[in-house]
């Protein structure tokens, strides 16, 4: 019941007026830019990471929940109404939400996706609540060699389960540890790949690497293949739900975080497989299978619900091991790391008036997620119809306003558009971007931990496996990278039974 | 593997040569890093076993590893997924003009920003970048431009404590 009077402490925090203040301004921006239509949670996050920096930290984490939370309703808002997920967690929800919205049925789209979000958030705040600091707790004992090894872990899933080439996962894995290389070696403080630049030495600040990535790199991207007629968003009246779809999407709403959770939690990639896992689930379950594809409202309500709590599960993951496994929990690192705080093990006990402010606001920001946005969907959907032209055009000036405000210097302004410049090359040539930004912000934590871990056992490589926990980690990256030739059998024993 | 696959692929595989390039790029940068941490001293400061060098080589070696393996797959035809997106027409070739217009604004922003301040700059960016892009109002683009840049620069610096350089027109102002 300690952490549940912590908990309570946090509330205190999120609920003085200025903090409640922040959280509104929080959600209302976070949806407003989440709901453009190209940028997903990730980019949102990342672009209005500096909007945050002239807060203390507590204020600024409050605001920030509240970002993320918008970013995320903002991402499904625009997948339903228009047909483009803004990200993989929200590809599922615009099967059907998309089906719903052209069908006359809109509103009771974004009704069920916005209080699938609700009810997932819910739920999977409250099972952070319970399990983070018993995670927390156990983590405690972690040492170097684990901490390596999960991070080897994370690196081998993101570049194997995602994407359909490895090697174009490792490449841009690579790309990612490069730019990580970049700037003094943080045990020996010797320089590496600054040419001799002092605005190098400090290294490339993680925030300019996502928002290179994401927006210079989205835009530029764009800009190279624009196409002049764009889609014409759906309009949509007041989200509602009758009676009906009610009866319909409770229990989505309810299965969703029992598969989300535990898929966020670990590094497999974030909401791409367990909304597709839900999507699945309902179909089978769903008395009216044979709506699925023409708009079933438990295709919308399930995913949705799933990809809120899968969110809450990453949380989980980067909150105690400091470890992301989603683009937009890389760049929630990334802000955690500007505000000055380090995610892990002992946060709990060393930032605990802020961890529990932080989450106390995820519950605030949810909340208010609903209570504003519900009335207001008829004006997001408005935002859809911005000339494409004025949309690009902002997305690269905040970029510039985001990495010029980190420290104030025009090289991180040039370092942002050779970073985007490099998006733009990955893009086109169909390499994942989130493996670049996890090995630019874990690598130079992996290399440290391992550099750690062989300094305790003199140089001795088993210094790498001598604790349970990491060999059985070593174990499962095994798994994953042997799972194509495992898989490879499989099919064929399967043709062989069935001719 | 290849003889429990279906014989015939619908189409015939192509080599694309620009997928080349990012082979190209992974090979130089490669040997950049490579360089570069072979002319990392050792001799001091060195705690532990593990100095400075050895994630760099592993890295660069990585890198080499996976340029060839992808010029091996690009040369059997294997060509990358370019990311769909709702703005995007996979159909249209690579619009060269529009992106040098696109990059000259935002190079524009980071010349420019310490000699004319933010509000300037960054007016000229979103004006720059929206002409490129294919908008032609020539006196509806300029004052959004500038309203938005103005109005940026008030948030960050006098709302939310985030400095952007005035420049002389902040100051005259």
């Amino acid at each position: 019941m300690d952490s549940l009077s912590q908990l309570i402490d946090g509330f205190g925090t999120a609920l003085t007026p200025t903090n409640l203040l922040l959280a509104a301004i929080g959600v209302l921006l976070g949806t407003f830019i989440g709901v453009l239509p190209g940028i997903g949670p990730a980019m949102a996050v990342a672009l209005l990471l500096p909007v945050t920096y002239g807060l203390d930290p507590v204020a600024a984490m409050i605001m920030f929940a509240g970002i993320y939370y918008g970013g995320m309703f903002g991402g499904s808002t625009t997948s339903i109404l228009l047909n483009t997920p803004g990200e993989s967690a929200s590809v599922v929800t615009a099967i059907e939400g998309n089906q719903m919205a052209k069908r006359g049925r809109g509103s009771q789209a974004l009704a069920a996706a916005a209080i699938g979000h609700f009810v997932g958030a819910m739920i999977g705040t409250t099972a952070l609540v319970l399990l983070a600091p018993v995670i927390a707790s156990l983590a405690v004992d972690l040492g170097a060699p684990d901490y390596f090894a999960v991070m080897i872990l994370a690196f081998i899933a993101v570049t194997s389960v995602l994407g359909r080439s490895r090697v174009r996962g490792f490449a841009s894995l690579l790309i990612g540890l490069t730019i990580g290389l970049v700037g003094l070696d943080g045990l020996t403080g010797q320089s590496r790949l600054t040419f001799g630049s002092l605005a190098l030495a400090d290294g490339i600040d993680v925030v300019i690497v996502a928002v290179g990535l994401f927006a210079v790199g989205e835009s530029l991207w764009v800009a190279s293949r624009l196409r002049h007629t764009s889609g014409e968003p759906i309009p949509v009246g007041r989200p509602w739900l009758g009676r009906e779809d009610l009866r319909r999407t409770w229990k989505p709403w309810l299965r969703g975080p029992l598969i989300g959770f535990p898929f966020g939690a670990i590094p497999a990639g974030g909401a791409e497989i367990p909304t597709f896992l839900s999507y699945a689930t309902e179909k089978r379950l769903s008395k009216h299978r044979d709506e699925f594809g023409s708009g079933a409202i438990e295709g919308v309500s399930g995913p949705e619900s799933t990809a809120s709590a899968s969110a809450s599960g990453t949380l989980v993951t980067m909150l105690t091991l400091g470890l992301p496994t989603t683009a937009t929990a890389a760049v929630m690192l990334a802000a955690f790391q500007q505000y000055g705080i380090q995610p892990g093990p002992l946060l709990f006990e060393r930032e605990s008036a802020l961890v529990w402010g932080l989450i106390a606001s995820l519950f605030v920001g949810t909340v208010l997620l609903l209570v504003l946005n519900l009335p207001m969907a008829p004006v997001w959907s408005k935002l859809l119809r911005i000339p494409r032209p004025y949309l690009y055009a902002g997305i690269l000036f905040f970029a510039s306003v985001g990495a010029y405000a980190v420290s104030g210097q025009v090289v991180d302004l040039i370092v942002l558009f050779v970073i985007g410049a490099l998006g733009f090359a990955m893009r086109r040539y169909g390499l994942p971007v989130l493996p670049a930004i996890l090995g630019a912000i874990l690598g130079p934590a992996a290399e440290q931990q391992m550099r750690r871990a062989l300094q305790i056992s003199d140089g001795s490589l088993t210094g790498l496996v001598n604790t349970t926990f990491s060999v059985t980690v070593y174990v499962i990256v095994a798994v994953v990278l042997a799972w194509p030739l495992i898989r490879r059998l499989f099919p064929a024993r399967e043709r062989a039974t069935a001719s | 593997m290849t003889t429990t696959e279906p014989a015939a692929e619908p189409e015939t595989p192509k080599v694309d040569r620009s997928e080349l390039g990012i082979c190209a790029l992974l090979a130089v940068l490669g040997v950049l890093v490579l360089v570069d941490a072979i002319r990392i001293p050792t001799d001091f400061a060195q705690r532990g076993p593990v100095g400075p060098k050895a994630v760099p080589v592993v890295v660069g070696v990585a890198l080499l590893v996976v340029a060839v393996l992808l010029a091996r797959d690009v040369l059997r035809g294997v060509r990358g997924e370019s990311e769909t997106g709702e703005d995007v027409d996979l159909a249209a070739p690579t619009d060269w003009r529009t992106v040098l217009l696109l990059s000259a604004a935002f190079l524009a922003n980071a010349a420019l920003i310490g000699l004319v301040g933010f509000p300037v700059s960054g007016a000229i960016l979103f004006w720059g970048a929206a002409y490129a892009l294919g908008s032609r109002a020539f006196v509806r683009d300029p004052l959004i431009a500038a309203a938005l840049s103005i109005a940026t620069y008030l948030l960050f610096n006098n709302l939310l404590g985030v400095p952007l350089p005035g420049g002389p027109l902040m100051e005259v102002l």
